[in-house]
């Protein structure tokens, strides 16, 4: 792509406004000429071209119709998603692959109510999105008109905040106190509704606006005291562990994290949230933990004396069984938020402030203790880490029928596409395969949905990945359930000219379902099986959808493997091609099962390594 | 469980209510008693919430107020350190003969005596929940016809006010 100077200046604004120090001074840096006599709707694109908005994914419709005219000469970018929901994940995913805010665009009622899943999806991953839905003209609110929905009542509880905008002069404010909220803080979706009158409506336009926000103010800058009680704390630890989530990602803390791992020695496990904030290929790293974690990761939670949790909220996926959770640990817990902080866990040395600066005290603190000798031996932690990993490293089996295996698939889709590439992934056995057998060395690499755990995020995640970093091979890891919630905004990707590639791991089930079903439910898949099957459950031999025809019918190259011995060959077929999207239709066997695995409501002691194989830790050792 | 008051500065808009409540709903908690009014700031509310809950979950609800963008400051009043008032009306079956027992009793409480008719009289008072409860209980022999009571308001003793300087101390941000 090329830039013009003032598409760099607008970027320039947008990186000083998604940074955490964002003030009122950085939008003024992005000054626009003001106008009088503007409709409302143009007033809403020139502030989305202030705030330095690079690119919309949305679609049109009658209540937020007058915003696309303007929008039509603007230099912001439109892609025409297929469904909304589409949309959301778009901004979701490029916000992720990009640090900076994801814009969607919708009109009124289902168009805004389709943008709910992704919006709670940002919600719970704490992903910076700003969504701007057109609303029924201000006099026919309230009298269930056509296409009306109280969107704004209806995303409360899953935005960090909304605005009904009633009145065009306040447009430049909401815009930039929506982008403000959406970016700071802990950052989360944020949805601007505005009636069509109100974009019809004349008004002025000038820029900067001032911000009047009196209740919001993120605490980033954490407590010295605090600060220092941790850094005794971990240098007096025996058993300490760094457990890292998403939010070190989202506060690009990831050189800090290096640092303090470089620093203490001590073991780091990164969450679902936050692969990629740590190298998977540092000795330190112990993976991930939680219900699908390794053995080593979910053990040395529990075994720790002391935890120290950086932008992570102890999820019950992490936890497992709450009260079982890291019984001998103190707790460091460092978040932005502070209502995470004892949430769920009592924190020992609560810390509330952005990653970044907190790690950074943090290590400046434990040069002062290390100065004053007190540095921890961790050699005999070590010695007891190294020989559970030893023992139960990750590890797969192939199917005994012959067919594909899933994990290897996945495995060979990482090595071949490397560290540099971005994998966004639905939810699910591939997404849990997809977490363990990538290997992730940077951030922003791995974008999944891990909160919400919405099915379908993976396409157009993938798709909003890729328009934000187009030089960047993004590779969709997703199940053929979750291929088929979502898989239209392929078409939306062949058109706009956005090459993703799509793995679909077909295995005519949904599969991690149905691996509960297997495990907890006597084998009766009930409702699980996706392929045309015949009455004792054995598939029919028709391909139901077929992948291959769908991608080819959505624009897009279809490519399928059955077999091992295809698989580098049909990945470095699809790596070649980087003027369309393709799609490979990976055949899989459907009895692949994700292990490790701690049963939901279980204690984490009660991890299986495989099925049936009970990790034996010698309790007597730590 | 506990009885909580809690007194909210938030912004004077609209939607602000929806937010603060549903916080509440989605935790299944429910609030005893809410009112909401002007403050001396015509851009805030003050918002006092009465709630039952266990201490440990309703310091998580009060740490997601915080969050809510519009809510400016959050304070606990309990029972010592803070003036608690209700405002209850109603209506009592008054015929003559039994009037002068309902007017007795309306002094007694200092009780001011607002409507009248041939069959009832119409009382307000104010005062803690506890008192507003005796006179309820006193007056339901006679025939309550109908009545209306406030939510608690409440404001802490002392010269120090919540949203001037030497601010009562918030319910802990920082964890």
């Amino acid at each position: 792509m090329t830039t013009t100077p003032s598409e760099s200046a607008t970027r320039e604004a947008a990186a000083a406004l998604t940074g955490v120090e964002t003030t009122a001074r950085s939008i003024a840096e992005s000054a626009h000429l003001p106008a009088t006599g503007i409709t409302g709707a143009q007033s809403l694109v020139r502030s989305l071209e202030a705030v330095g908005v690079e690119v919309v994914f949305g679609i049109p419709g009658g209540a937020i119709l007058p915003a696309y005219d303007p929008l039509f000469d603007s230099h912001v970018r439109h892609v025409l998603v297929r469904h909304e929901q589409g949309a959301g994940h778009a901004a979701t995913g490029y916000a992720q692959a990009t640090g900076r805010v994801g814009v969607c665009m919708a009109t009124s009622g289902p168009g805004a109510t389709n943008l709910v899943t992704p919006l709670a999806d940002a919600y719970m991953d704490s992903v910076p999105i700003v969504a701007i839905t057109g609303q029924v003209p201000s006099a026919a609110i309230g009298t269930d008109a056509f296409q009306e929905a109280d969107i704004r009542g209806i995303t409360m509880p899953i935005t960090k905040h909304n605005f009904l905008v009633t009145d065009a002069a306040e447009i430049p404010q909401r815009i930039a106190e929506a982008f403000h909220l959406a970016a700071t803080g802990r950052p989360g979706p944020v949805l601007v509704d505005i009636p069509k009158d109100v974009l019809q409506a004349t008004t002025d336009f000038s820029w900067p606006p001032r911000l009047d926000l009196p209740g919001y103010k993120p605490t980033t800058r954490p407590h010295g005291k605090q600060v220092r009680e941790a850094a005794a704390m971990i240098a007096g630890a025996r058993r300490p562990v760094l457990y890292v989530g998403g939010g070190v990602l989202k506060a690009g803390a990831t050189e800090e994290l290096a640092e303090l791992a470089a620093l203490t020695g001590a073991p780091v496990v990164t969450t679902l949230m936050a692969r990629g904030a740590f190298p998977d290929s540092s000795p330190q790293h112990l993976g991930m933990p939680g219900m699908h974690g390794t053995v080593a990761a979910v053990t040395a939670l529990q075994k720790a004396d002391v935890l120290v949790a950086l932008g992570a909220r102890f999820d019950d996926r992490v936890t497992g069984q709450l009260s079982t959770f890291a019984p001998g640990a103190l707790v460091v817990h460092a978040d932005i938020d502070p209502a995470e902080i004892g949430k769920n866990r009592k924190a020992d040395v609560p810390i509330v402030g952005d990653a970044k600066e907190t790690i950074a005290e943090l290590v400046t603190a434990l040069r002062a203790e290390h100065a004053a000798g007190r540095t921890p031996d961790l050699a005999a932690w070590w010695e007891q880490l190294d020989d559970w990993r030893t023992r139960y490293p990750l590890g797969y089996e192939w199917p005994e029928d012959g067919s594909l295996s899933p994990q290897y698939v996945i495995e060979r889709i990482g090595a071949i596409a490397g560290p540099d590439a971005i994998y966004t992934s639905g939810v699910g056995q591939h997404q849990m395969w997809a977490a363990q057998f990538i290997r992730y060395e940077k951030p922003g690499t791995w974008l999944n949905s891990g909160g919400a755990g919405t099915m379908g995020y993976a396409v157009p995640a993938a798709m909003g990945a890729k328009y934000g970093r187009p030089d960047t091979t993004v590779w969709a890891i997703d199940g053929d359930g979750c291929f088929q919630m979502t898989n239209q905004e392929l078409a939306t990707c062949a058109i706009e000219g956005i090459p993703v590639k799509v793995a679909v791991i077909n295995n005519g089930n949904l599969g991690m379902v149905r691996q509960w079903q297997t495990l907890f439910y006597e084998g009766r898949y009930s409702n699980t099986r996706l392929h045309a099957s015949n009455a004792d459950g054995t598939p029919k031999p028709v391909r139901i959808p077929d992948f291959v025809a769908l991608a080819e019918a959505l624009g897009c190259v279809g490519l399928r493997c059955e077999s091992k011995d295809d698989v580098d060959a049909v990945i470095e077929k699809a790596m070649a091609i980087t003027d369309a999207p393709v799609v490979i239709d990976f055949v899989v066997g459907a009895d692949a099962q994700v292990w490790p695995m701690v049963a939901a409501g279980s204690s984490n002691d009660d991890i299986l390594a495989a099925r049936d194989l009970r990790p034996v830790f010698g309790d007597n050792q730590v | 469980m506990t009885r909580h008051t809690l007194s909210v500065l938030v912004e004077n808009k609209s939607g602000v209510l929806a937010r603060v409540s549903a916080l509440f709903s989605r935790r299944a908690f429910n609030i005893e008693s809410l009112a909401v009014g002007p403050t001396e700031n015509p851009d805030l509310s003050r918002m006092t919430i009465v709630v039952d809950a266990e201490s440990a979950p309703l310091e998580q609800v009060t740490k997601q107020l915080n969050k809510l963008v519009e809510v400016i400051k959050i304070v606990e009043l309990d029972g010592g350190s803070a003036v608690q008032r209700e405002l209850l009306m109603v209506k009592v079956r008054a015929p003559m003969a039994e009037r002068t027992t309902v007017l007795q009793t309306a002094e007694l409480f200092r009780a001011r005596v607002v409507d009248v008719n041939t069959d009832t009289v119409t009382l307000e008072a104010t005062g803690t929940p506890d008192k507003l409860q005796a006179l309820l209980a006193v007056l339901a022999p006679l025939g309550i016809k109908e009545m209306a009571q406030s939510g608690t308001v409440a404001l802490g003793r002392g010269p120090r006010s919540m949203s001037g300087a030497g601010t009562l101390r918030p319910v802990d941000r920082s964890a």
